[in-house]
């Protein structure tokens, strides 16, 4: 028997099942206050779905305001936080939209559909924005490398990203990859999509006009992840494990491609007044999503929706998050174009309601009315908590824990020693067993992919318009100080794409924290939201949106604070980017920026000590900001052949990994007043090495000169070293001063071996 | 009603990865003594009325065309009353 | 020179082989699946992708599509075909080539920049190397291993229809290192590698892959 409307009114103390759809008895009674009844069974699946932490966002709101509270005013921001992702301005009447989203949770209970739907939602969100996604990346975080789940986990979820992505034609053009014990049980999958449109192209998720059709296309509706979102996003693991099975979505990468070719055609040929993408809560969520921001009603008949499954409830249609699904409103003269579009693809369409005045979102199950809300209720008005939070108490300690008096290594010969250990530390060893199960060629306008600093695709191929994103976050930062280390995520965010020439426009986030219950947990959300805030403001880029992702814990242990921080820029020519592979014999190498005795959170106080403690490196915006003039500037004026940031594992990782690129050796030197092993391995922030033609180099250090930023020599490009240094004529070496010398041949051997040794079956 | 299974596999003289990597994971989950595994498929396909003489024969020709491919997979079918 | 590209349900390399015909001073005619004109092609591409998500076999319904109807009996009386990765396997289904693509030995998918020889300059899409020539473009695929029996190969190898060869690495298990062959006639030619992706120094490892397309405008002249 259905429970309707009507049925709610005279039956008004029947006992509901809200704590096991997991709202809280205070939210079931404001239901009621809002019905002024009992809610029906489908409403109450409604609610709890979309008061779900997942998707009301209840314990993050109050921090989030800031992003929209202290937004630098610019120009470059089209639509702001609030739809499904921002929308910045890059010229020559191109927008660019590009979100990140977190997807762990069906991860760790299904790594290859988990990852694979990741990926599908966040491209529906962007092409639910009116543009055709351009690109793909994927920031990953794993449990150690060698743990046995870990090897569960990790092939299955890059299978997934991989498998998904291929499939829809992106190119997937950079990322993550990062091993630590905290995430052992919780592995984080972060998906970031980016799409380009013309201005007018622009398309928001609203219902306008009375009498407008709610058209429902893609995928039929099955039994999918039948309240996955509450249930699994909302909850963390216990110890025993992935028990919550049956609730993850499987996804057809197929019919999204099919999808996405529609959706396109129907957009440019102007059918659409308003379209929205069918993500956690499904139906739920796009009917009252797109009522409320219409003329606020909406009436459905449920039973129109196409169905894989006729076993189906109608509680469970409207919860199901079958995949590949959308819903667009659809003018009643333009139904029939619009569905032969569809027809074209092979993509089913069936209008499943009509847009109204009424204030309400009614739904109708063969005739009789079983949910009958205010839509603003549902979809924007859940409930807001303010979480107590305060410092942990263990995190002065934690500060006051230096790692200062960590043995370091003394001589020329044990510091290389130290290199060829670290540069094949899981965190800085060569990606590529991941990354080359990805298309990177696909769309042919991939200019810059991993490991390069950003990935970067052209836009305009007439003009060469391009733009660079990179995702960031160094979780042992963020525990150490959240409010420093969200800031320095997003500093390396924004080095990485000034890095490649590309100039800093917006940024998205997707803040990876344990539960918000805990206090301690809370703080951290708390710091880093308003360290990223404050960041934003400072280096004049807005937040566009982003993700939160909660309950990222097993037990007791939290996964590091992970606020990973996308940065988007543009660059007016592709042309002119600066990669990071050197050049020539005789290129000048140069380090920017000033380099401290700073190892707390480093990547050599963890692999070689597992140590974690003290204060992360000091954050200095403006100087960020500075060298990204330079760095800018040094790319348009074609000063610079080369260029890579300085992040994890020092100035020595990022000339490795320069030298290894280019395939051709250099000699290089320590600068005055720094000391050799601070220099090679310390993790001060603000700091870009670049390789500078013998005939720019005036021209390049006065500019650096001029604007106070400091610049050191520190090596030469030098293919024929191998001799003097005892090897073969044509050996490529690095050699370090007199301090050391060693092969790129064993360079190679360290870097590239670790994830193949642990992963390759 | 009609219910035509057809089993497909790969010709035996042609490397199957799959069938390889699950014999490895079954050794490594304690199953002992595997000595081989061959991955194929199987197509369930259920038809209105019966299925006799030329539609038979259709039936088969698709499963030989379209079902598998003859370079390199073997099929079998049988009908389900 | 008007060179078809055909598009099936989730192909995706289509407009990337646009950009190669044109780049190589060709007019790109974009073909659809459903429909049966040619259009009147001098040539046309099968590009890569997963057409019909790779389902039941990759290649196995695009080559029951209305296109292929008429692209058969054009491609068996002598019409310029190239396949590249999706497009050989629709060949290799179709029967215009011999064979099968099967999953990677490895069963990842794999994209890396590949070292190619190649052998066989007599084609309409490889006049324009010269024989012995080493390339490298971009190879994506997961179901990329060229095999045939015993038998075929030793045709394959003896009348010269091994176009291109993998060099240094073999990326998925393709019996005698076979990226590429071609029919008896050299009109149909498949190639697991892209070179449709190695036409730009902008966005691929060389410009190498621009030879195919050149070659094909080169052999219509003088057709």
């Amino acid at each position: 028997m259905i429970d309707t409307v009507t049925h709610a009114i005279e039956d008004t103390d029947h006992p509901q099942p809200y704590a096991e759809l997991g709202l809280k008895l205070d939210e079931y009674e404001r239901i009621r206050e809002i019905l002024g009844r009992r809610p029906t069974s489908s409403e109450l699946a409604m609610y709890s779905v979309m008061w779900s932490e997942h998707c009301s966002y209840k314990s993050s709101k109050v921090h989030l305001r800031q992003f929209g509270e202290k937004a630098p005013k610019t120009d470059a921001l089209l639509v702001g936080i609030g739809e499904n992702a921002g929308v910045v301005d890059i010229g020559d009447g191109w927008a660019v939209t590009f979100k990140v989203e977190s997807h762990n949770h069906p991860s760790y209970v299904e790594p290859y559909q988990g990852a694979a739907t990741g990926v599908g939602g966040i491209v529906r969100d962007i092409i639910s924005m009116g543009a055709r996604p351009l690109a793909v990346m994927d920031p990953l975080r794993f449990g150690p490398l060698d743990a046995p789940d870990t090897k569960r986990v990790l092939p299955g979820i890059v299978a997934g990203v991989g498998g998904y992505g291929n499939c829809l034609g992106l190119p997937n053009i950079g990322g993550e990859v990062v091993f630590d014990e905290t995430y052992l049980g919780n592995p984080l999958v972060n998906a970031l999509c980016v799409g380009s449109m013309r201005h007018e192209d622009i398309h928001l998720a609203s219902a306008k006009g009375v009498g407008n059709l709610v058209v429902l296309y893609g995928a039929r509706t099955g039994g999918d992840g039948i309240g996955g979102v509450s249930v699994l996003a909302s909850e963390t693991f216990d110890a025993d494990g992935p028990a919550k099975r049956p609730s993850v979505q499987v996804g057809d990468p197929f019919m999204e491609k099919l999808l996405i070719e529609a959706t396109l055609e129907v957009l440019h040929a102007g059918l659409v007044e308003g379209i929205q993408d069918l993500g956690g809560a499904g139906i739920s969520c796009a009917t009252s999503e797109l009522a409320s921001n219409g003329e606020g009603g909406m009436h459905v008949w449920l039973d129109r929706v196409l169905l894989r499954d006729e076993t189906l409830s109608p509680e469970e249609i409207l919860m199901s998050e079958s995949q590949e699904r959308m819903c667009a409103i659809v003018t009643p003269e333009n139904l029939d174009a619009f569905l032969q579009m569809c027809r074209k693809w092979d993509v089913e369409a069936v209008v499943i309601g009509e847009v109204n005045d009424s204030g309400r979102l009614t739904v109708d199950w063969h005739g009789e009315r079983i949910v009958d809300v205010p839509p603003r209720t549902v979809a924007h008005e859940g409930p807001v908590y303010e979480r107590p939070y305060h410092r942990p108490s263990w995190q002065d300690a934690l500060q006051a824990d230096t790692p200062d008096s960590l043995p370091r290594p003394a001589d020329g010969e044990q510091l290389r020693a130290t290199l060829l250990n670290m540069v094949g530390a899981p965190n800085l060893a060569s990606k590529s067993w991941v990354t080359s199960q990805y298309d990177r060629y696909v769309l042919g306008n991939t200019v810059l992919a991993q490991p390069e600093d950003s990935g970067m695709v052209r836009v305009d191929e007439e003009t060469g318009r391009g733009i660079a994103i990179s995702t960031d976050c160094n979780g042992r930062f963020a525990k150490l100080d959240p409010y420093a280390g969200a800031q320095l995520a997003l500093a390396e965010s924004y080095r990485n794409v000034v890095a490649g020439g590309a100039i800093p426009l917006a940024v998205t986030n997707c803040l990876n924290f344990g539960s918000p219950e805990d206090p301690e947990v809370m703080w951290q959300f708390a710091e880093a939201t308003r360290g990223l805030a404050d960041g934003c403001l400072q280096l004049g880029i807005p937040v566009t949106g982003g993700n939160v992702s909660f309950y990222n814990q097993t037990g007791d242990t939290a996964i590091l604070p992970t606020p990973v921080v996308g940065v988007l820029g543009v660059i007016d020519d592709v042309d002119r980017r600066t990669p990071m592979a050197w050049g020539p014999d005789g290129e000048l190498i140069y380090l920017l920026g000033d380099s401290r005795d700073e190892f707390a959170g480093s990547e050599w106080a963890h692999h070689v000590h597992g140590h974690l403690g003290g204060l992360p490196p000091q954050v200095d915006l403006e100087r960020e900001r500075l060298l990204g003039e330079i760095l800018v500037a040094g790319s348009r004026d074609g000063m610079l052949t080369a260029a890579h940031d300085v992040s994890d594992g020092g100035v020595a990782q990022t000339l490795v990994e320069m030298a290894l690129k280019s395939g051709v050796g250099a000699r290089c030197w320590v600068p005055d007043g720094v000391e050799s092993f601070v220099f090679l391995f310390g993790e001060s922030a603000g700091r870009a090495v670049v390789v500078v033609p013998r005939s720019e180099e005036l021209r390049f250090t006065e500019m650096c000169a001029a604007r106070q930023l400091p610049a050191h020599r520190i090596g030469v490009v030098d293919s024929g070293l191998g001799a003097d240094a005892g090897y073969d004529a044509g050996e490529q070496v690095l050699q370090f001063s007199d301090q050391f010398t060693v092969t790129l041949a064993e360079l190679r051997q360290a870097h590239e071996a670790t994830l193949p040794a642990v992963l390759q079956t | 009603m009609a219910r035509v299974i057809v089993d497909v596999m790969l010709k035996p003289e042609i490397l199957d990865p799959q069938g390889r990597a699950v014999q490895g994971a079954l050794g490594r989950l304690g199953m002992d003594g595997v000595l081989d595994v061959r991955q194929g498929k199987q197509f369930v396909i259920d038809l209105e009325g019966d299925l006799a003489g030329e539609r038979a024969a259709l039936m088969e020709q698709l499963a030989g065309e379209l079902l598998s491919n003859p370079v390199i997979e073997d099929f079998t079918m049988r009908v389900e009353a | 020179m008007r060179i078809g590209v055909v598009t099936f349900p989730g192909t995706l390399d289509d407009q990337d082989a646009a950009r190669a015909v044109t780049i190589a001073g060709g007019e790109a005619v974009a073909l659809w699946h459903g429909d049966d004109d040619l259009k009147g092609v001098d040539a046309v591409v099968l590009p890569g992708g997963f057409s019909y998500g790779d389902y039941l076999r990759c290649g196995a319904i695009s080559r029951f599509a209305p296109v292929m109807n008429s692209l058969v009996p054009a491609a068996q009386g002598g019409l310029p075909v190239l396949g590249i990765c999706n497009g050989f396997q629709v060949l290799c289904e179709s029967h215009l080539l011999p064979g099968a693509l099967t999953r990677n030995d490895s069963l990842h998918f794999i994209c890396r920049d590949q070292r190619l020889l190649i052998e066989r300059t007599d084609t309409d899409w490889t006049r324009d190397f010269a024989a012995g020539q080493e390339i490298v473009v971009p190879l994506k695929n997961g179901e990329g291993c060229y095999v045939a029996d015993e038998r075929t190969l030793d045709e394959l190898e003896g009348e010269g229809r091994v176009i291109a060869r993998y060099l240094e690495v073999n990326p998925n298990g393709s019996r005698r290192d076979i990226a590429g062959i071609s029919n008896a006639r050299g009109n149909v030619v498949g190639l697991m590698p892209h070179p449709e992706h190695a036409v730009e120094a902008l966005t691929g490892p060389s410009i190498d892959g621009l030879g195919f397309f050149t070659s094909i405008l080169t052999a219509a002249v003088n057709a």
